[in-house]
Formats: structure tokens, sequence, C-alpha cells
């Protein structure tokens, strides 16, 4: 069992786990100083995870601001703003007690107010409201301690006060009575709670970021500075990651661009973390319309698909397998379930049995794929030769952009879809939207768009979301992806390949399930 | 007529455009599919029905097409270019951050151009079946042919990757410590590729232009008058021959200035310009409507005063030009 299962399981004991920053056996001392550049992919809407979620905010939301806990790289929680923590008996209330004499960027102490007032932020405001729904009432018996009370068991809470989820905001900038969500705070001036402060924002250039001394970590961050360039052109940060002009780049997973960085011995090319984030490539089907509404369509097509092929040749073995729509560095991923790997003639022979025969020209009836953004495109492009084997006849709809392809499929007008979606944490979180029968909603994107519904698995995504005990999360889980491999709603593919790209000189790169969209404290220049 | 009303009547035809340019755009962004409720919760990861309702709400996007349109168009005639969807912020606010470095980039892309165009035009024209003149049509027309964001590329990998000389991408290396003069450097330093970049479209224009011009003027009789009597090579060809060969490259100069705009959309996304560009094309994806309208309302304004400028410059250059 994982220090993660333990600690759940300890959890619903009213286990109390003390504070003491558990530090990885370094191989050297970590040195003091230095400016580490750091290239960033999009533009931030602001930079107040508490209201805007998305990896843009996250990676410099998460240096701003400080979360109650944090993970290691093996969903161990860890103690941050709060130093101990403590669930209930009957898993209804979770009481944590924060560290003392932290404080936020302009001096002010943070409280338990703070906490309170960020926990309601969030949950009003942030878009993801599966993470905070169950919370009935946020008591501070005094400064220092926060007591959560629930209305049902919520074994997603502990995962939802980590990284960008929960940040902690300060009531007195905040709390002024403004909209959060438009709050001027959120891009200019920022006063935050983590390990740097904002020296300056500038839209599509940079965000320089410099160390807050007064960090409730002793000694901590290392670096002096961090510059986050934000660069969206992929081929442009590799050329300045291989030549040094950027230090690190988190979230890159364009195959080729990877496999030319690995083989600069300059560079860490790694793998490791972003578990938690979840990234997920699936093909998802109509389960309502069309010939797609078939299991025995979506069977066959799934029997037809070479997963193996796709990793080789388009993912040039950047990429791991994902057989269910849990990611596989979760510890609730079964891998026993069946991944339907390549097998022309039994797709063939399911088409024939379910009465689709092929017509004089080998072709049995024809589907559309769509995609939405180019990284997608060379999988629903396979998706043509490769089915035109069984005899469906195969077109790709291109999208113009995001929100073309979001208007389709969101309005349900679509055969099948290359997708790519995160699970967020918690399987509460960023996996029952989609196959929640109550959240089959016309016009939201990463609803349930595959219109999918099943008593069974509803139920089993309730059990699973309100008990602590990790075992029988496990099984309930399982059973859910045992359930979805049989009707496949969605075939899934692979474990979107997100790789942090870090110069050697780059101490501790960040390697939590959160990648880099979490605290860069304990990162140093050597 | 004279200068001022000539001026005037442009001035005038101007707005109109300017309400033409508009509602025509209006009407093609509400066209495209999906909505900046789509992009914002694709940005987030995902967001609950509830949040996407309340965006779409707070935009007015559940508001019928002519109700927005009207909004929007009586908040424009008050010279408000409203909020940005996107960054919240006022767009007057988003457009003048990025302006700078859009007009920098255009600017010395479109003198480069002009200059380097001409003189290379005149020397082609000298002996337009010469070595010189053959080269100056290829490469020109090579620049022409060549996508842009091709260009930029080809550029990178050689300067930047192969021969380090140039920095990859942005506008200034934020870790440069220095005075104004240091900063300066570093940011001409960045500005060399996207702007050999951008000019390398239009110096074919303005080459084959000069050439073809010059190559007329110098068949005309004053120049053979002035080679009569004695008049040096070089006086001929720069005094008597350029200023009247001129005008068509002013002209179309003049007139290009729209396409050197559009031109800089793709070379910012190429080289992570941060101007006006770099922005168009987030605001499309985004379906940030305000802020596109505010670009195209920009850009629109720059383009007519710039024709406006074209025909006062006519004027000088050749007196002959009465009105336009």
């Amino acid at each position: 069992m994982s220090k993660f299962a333990r600690f759940l399981g300890g959890a619903a004991l009213a286990a109390t786990v003390v504070a003491t920053m558990p530090s990885a056996p370094f191989a050297e001392e970590p040195k003091r100083g230095g400016t580490l550049v750091q290239a960033i992919q999009n533009t931030p809407r602001h930079l107040n995870p508490a209201v805007q979620s998305g990896i843009a905010t996250g990676e410099p939301g998460t240096q701003l601001f400080a979360s109650l806990l944090r993970y290691d790289e093996s969903w161990t929680p860890e103690p941050y703003l709060a130093k101990s923590w403590e669930v209930s008996h009957d898993g209804l209330s979770v009481t944590l007690k924060l560290v003392e004499g932290a404080t936020f960027h302009d001096g002010h102490p943070i409280t338990s107010e703070d906490v309170a007032f960020s926990i309601e932020t969030v949950k009003a405001y942030h878009p993801f409201k599966s993470m905070f729904a169950p919370v009935e009432q946020v008591k501070t018996p005094d400064a220092h301690t926060v007591v959560v009370v629930l209305s049902q068991p919520h074994p997603a809470l502990l995962l939802a006060m980590s990284s960008q989820l929960l940040s902690i905001i300060p009531k007195h900038i905040y709390g002024d009575g403004q909209d959060p969500k438009t709050h001027p705070r959120n891009s200019e001036n920022v006063v935050g709670s983590g390990p740097f402060k904002l020296v300056e924002f500038k839209r599509d250039q940079h965000i320089i970021l410099e160390r807050y001394e007064n960090f409730f970590i002793k000694g901590r961050p290392y670096l002096d500075k961090i510059v986050m360039r934000i660069i969206k052109d992929g081929s442009a940060r590799t050329i300045a990651l291989d030549s040094g002009e950027f230090m690190l780049s988190g979230f890159e997973q364009t195959p080729r661009d990877l496999n030319r960085l690995k083989k600069n011995p300059n560079l860490n090319v790694s793998n490791e973390g972003y578990a938690a984030i979840g990234s997920i490539v699936w093909l998802a089907f109509n389960t309502k319309q069309g010939k797609t509404a078939d299991k025995a369509v979506r069977q066959a097509i799934s029997y037809a698909v070479d997963r193996n092929f796709i990793l080789k040749a388009l993912m040039l073995g950047t990429a791991k397998p994902a057989k269910t729509g849990i990611h596989p560095g979760s510890p609730f991923y079964d891998d026993s379930v069946n991944g339907y790997d390549v097998d022309l003639d039994k797709a063939n022979k399911l088409l024939d049995d379910a009465g689709y025969a092929k017509g004089s020209d080998g072709m049995r009836f024809g589907l559309t794929v769509d995609y939405g953004w180019a990284i997608v495109k060379p999988y629903a492009e396979y998706m043509k030769p490769q089915l035109k084997k069984i005899g469906i006849d195969v077109t790709v709809r291109a999208s113009a952009d995001f929100p073309t392809w979001a208007k389709r499929i969101s309005n349900h007008e679509f055969d099948m879809t290359m997708d790519n979606v995160f699970n967020w944490g918690d399987p509460v979180i960023g996996v029952h939207r989609t196959y929640d029968s109550d959240n089959i909603k016309k016009g939201v994107i990463w609803s349930n768009t595959q219109q999918y519904s099943n008593a069974r698995v509803d139920e089993l995504m309730k059990l699973a979301g309100s008990t602590y005990d990790l075992d029988e999360r496990k099984k309930y889980y399982a059973e859910f992806q045992q359930i979805l491999a049989g009707e496949l709603p969605i075939y899934w593919l692979f474990a979107g390949p997100y790789h942090t790209v870090a110069n050697k000189k780059v101490g501790n790169p960040p390697n939590s399930i959160w990648g880099t969209s979490a605290p860069l404290d304990r990162v140093y220049l050597k | 007529m004279g200068l001022w009303s000539t001026v005037a009547e442009r001035v005038g035809y101007g707005l109109l455009l300017l309400v033409a340019v508009l509602i025509l755009n209006f009407a093609l962004i509400s066209i495209a599919p999906g909505d900046i409720a789509d992009t914002i919760a694709g940005d987030m990861g995902g967001a609950d029905a509830s949040v996407i309702e309340e965006i779409r709400t707070r935009y007015g996007l559940d508001q019928p097409f002519y109700v927005q349109l009207w909004r929007y168009l009586s908040r424009v005639v008050q010279f408000d270019l409203g909020y940005s969807y996107f960054y919240n912020t006022p767009v007057t606010t988003l457009i003048l951050e990025k302006l700078p470095a859009t007009l920098l980039l255009v600017f010395s892309a479109q003198i480069l151009a002009v200059i380097t165009g001409t003189l290379l035009g005149v020397l082609a024209a000298k002996k337009p079946n010469g070595a010189v003149s053959l080269t100056v049509t290829f490469l020109s027309l090579f620049g022409f042919a060549a996508p842009v964001f091709w260009t930029g590329i080809l550029l990178i990998i050689l300067f930047v990757s192969i021969f380090p000389l140039f920095p990859v991408a942005g506008m200034m290396d934020v870790t440069v410590e220095g005075g104004f003069f240091v900063k300066t450097l570093d940011v001409l330093h960045h500005l060399v590729l996207p702007m050999i970049t951008l000019a390398s479209i239009f110096l074919a224009l303005y080459s084959r232009l000069a050439r073809a011009s010059m190559l007329e003027v110098l068949g005309a009789d004053y120049v053979r008058t002035a080679r009569a009597k004695g008049v040096p090579e070089r006086g001929v060809l720069y005094k008597h021959a350029l200023r009247n060969a001129l005008g068509p490259v002013v002209t179309v100069a003049g007139l290009q200035f729209s396409a050197v705009i559009s031109g800089a959309v793709v070379v910012e996304a190429v080289f992570s310009w941060p101007g006006l560009g770099t922005l168009a094309l987030q605001s499309i994806l985004a379906r940030d409507t305000p802020t596109i309208m505010g670009i195209l309302f920009f850009s629109s304004v720059v383009v007519i005063i710039f024709n406006i400028l074209t025909d006062i410059t006519l004027r000088f250059i050749d007196p002959r030009i009465k009105s336009g």
C-alpha cells in the first residue's frame, strides 16, 4: 500500500499528521540565489487560481499563492500552510491547524479567516463545483484552526486543498465586495501567500516573480527570481531550451520536440509527475445518435484501432497507454480491464453479427471523427485508413479552432471525436463529469457529451465519492472501470505525455503529481 | 480641389468605412461557431454548467444579434471600446499596451523594405538584363513567394539554432540588466529577425516596382538630355530619375500599409512578438469580441490615416497631382 493509502486509511481513525517537511535525499546541498528562466505556453487570463482553473494560471498561480496541503510524486499529502489535519470519525468534518507566523506578501498575517474566505470563494466561483460542494460551513475557532464541516464524507477534499485548486487568498483584499472573478487585483499588485511575489505581469510577454523573504517555510524558496517567458510556439520553446536560453519548461508534449531535446546532454527530459493533472487522450463516441449508439459498433471500432501503433508511430514512444478514464498514474487505475488490443477479425465479426453488411465497395457505413486542435489531429487522421479495414468510411472533420469544435461536440452534433481531458486530482473532480448521467448538458464542453447513462455507474461514483476508505474506493472504481470498458462510451488511448524539460543546472526539478503547477520553492540553480 | 478639401473628403469616407468595418466584422464574429464561454471553459479545463451559463449572461451573449451590435456601436460612439471578456481589462488598455511593439515592427520592416527594395530596383534597372538584375529579380520573387511564417522559421533555424546570433523569441530579455541604452540594444537585437522576415514579402514588390518605374523614366527625354549635357551617371540615376520613379513606390507603400499590418500578425506569432497581431490571434481564437473589434477599429484608423498621408506625400513628390 502506498503512503497515500496509509494516510487515507488512517484518516478515518482520526490520525493526526504532524508537521515535518519531508525532504528528499539531496545529492548536494541546494544553493540559494539565481534567476530561473522558465517557459510557459499560454498567457493566463489573470493570476488568481481561486477563481480560474487551468494550467496557464496554475503555473504562476501556485508560486504566488500557497495551498493548505501539497503532494509529492507518490500521492502523499504533505503539510504546507496547514501543519496538520485530522478527519473526524464520522468523516463529516476536517480540522486543520495552520502554520503560525505565516504572512501574505503585504505583511498581513494569514489566519483561519483567510482560509475560510478562500474556501468560500473557491466554492462559489471556481469552475469545478464538485471540489467543495459538500462543504456546509467553515468554522474558525481560533486564528490558526479551521474546521471544515461537510454534508457527507468527501474524500476528494484533501486533493482539492492542494496545488492550484485551493489558493489561500487575502480576505482584506478580495473581500472588499467586488466580484472576485473580475477583481482588479487578480492581475495587478497581486498579494499572495506563496513562496514568490509578483514583480511584473506583461501579457504575451512574461511574468516576473521574486522570492518572498518572509515565506513561512524558513530558508525557502532558494531562487531569487523566476522569469516566466510566455512562448506559445512549441518549436521556439524547443530551440530556446536546446540553446540554454530557457532553463525549465513544463507540460511539454510534442513527441518530435521531446525526442530532440532528449538528445541534448545538458537537459533532463522527464515524464515524472503530472499524474494528478491526469491528462488522457481518447476517442469519444456519441452513444445516443447514429451508428455509434450501437455498442457493437463502438467495440468493433475499439478492436480496429491499434493503440500500440499510435504509441509507437505517432507518439514515438513518449506516452503510456491508458485503458480507462482514470489516469494510469492514479492509485485507482485498474489495469485489468479489457484494453481492446487490435483484432481486425473480431472487429469485422462484431459488425457482421450486428447486421452491418459490407456493400459492393467494401464499406458498411460512414462515420465522422472530429478534432479541435492540432496536437490530436494525427490520431483523428489515423482513424480513416485504419477503420477502412473494417469497412467504415471515416470522414475527418477539422474545426477551424477550439470554439468551433466545442460548439459541435457540446451540442452533441458528432459521431466520434478525438479529445484530451484531465482528471484534475481526485476522480470526483475530473472523472465523474464525463460519465455522470446528471451531467448530460447541452452547450457545456467536457460535460457528459457522450450522453452516456448507466444507473450502476452513477451509483458507483456516488459510493466512491463518499468514503475515505481507499480499499473500498478502489473496489468501487474497479467495477466502474470494468463496466465502462464493456460499454465503451469512450475508447481511451493513452495518457497525455506531459514532460518537464529542465536544464541540468536546475536542481530539484519539479516532479510532483501536479507537475510544474506546484510551488517551485525547492528548485535551485547549481 | 485644394489639399484641405481633399483631406476632409477622405476623412468623411474614412468614417463611413469605419462604420462598415465595425458592422461587418461584428457580424462575421457572430457567425463564427462557438463563443467566449466555450473558450473560457476550455482554458479552465472544463467548467460546471452553471459557470458557463453565468459567463453567457454576464457578457450578454444570450441576447439577439442586433441587440449586441447596437450595444456595441452605441459604446464605440462614446469612444468606449469596452472590456476584454478574456482578460477583463479595458480593450483600450490592452491595445495601447501592444501597439508600440507592432508599430516598431511594422515601421522598421516597412522602412527596410522600401529603402532596400528601391535601391535594389535602381541597381537592377541600371543593367536590366545583367547578372545583378537577374539576382535581384530571383531573390525578390523568392521572398515574395515564400510564405512568411516559413521564412521566419527558416531564419530562426539558421540564425538562432545553427549560428546562435539572435534570440529565439520575444521582444526583450528581462534578465538583461542595464540602463536605457543596453535595454534599447536588447530590443533591437530581438527586432532583427522579425523585421527581416516581415520586410521580405514587401521587398520583392518594391524592388520590382522601382525597377520597372526606373526603366520607364530612364527612357524619358529629360534623362537623355541630362546625360547629353554631361551629368555624371550617378547624378542621372539618383537625382533626375529616382525622384520621378519614386511615385509608384510611395503610392504602393502607402496602400500596402494594411498588408504590412496583416503580415505582422503572422510574423508576431512566429517570433512571439508581443504586439497587436499576437493579441488579435489570441482574441479570435478566444472569440473575445470586444478585443477583436477594438483591434480592427484601431488598425482601420491607422490604415485610413496612412492612405490620407500617402495622398499628401504624393502631392509633394509630384506637384502635378492636384486631387487624388
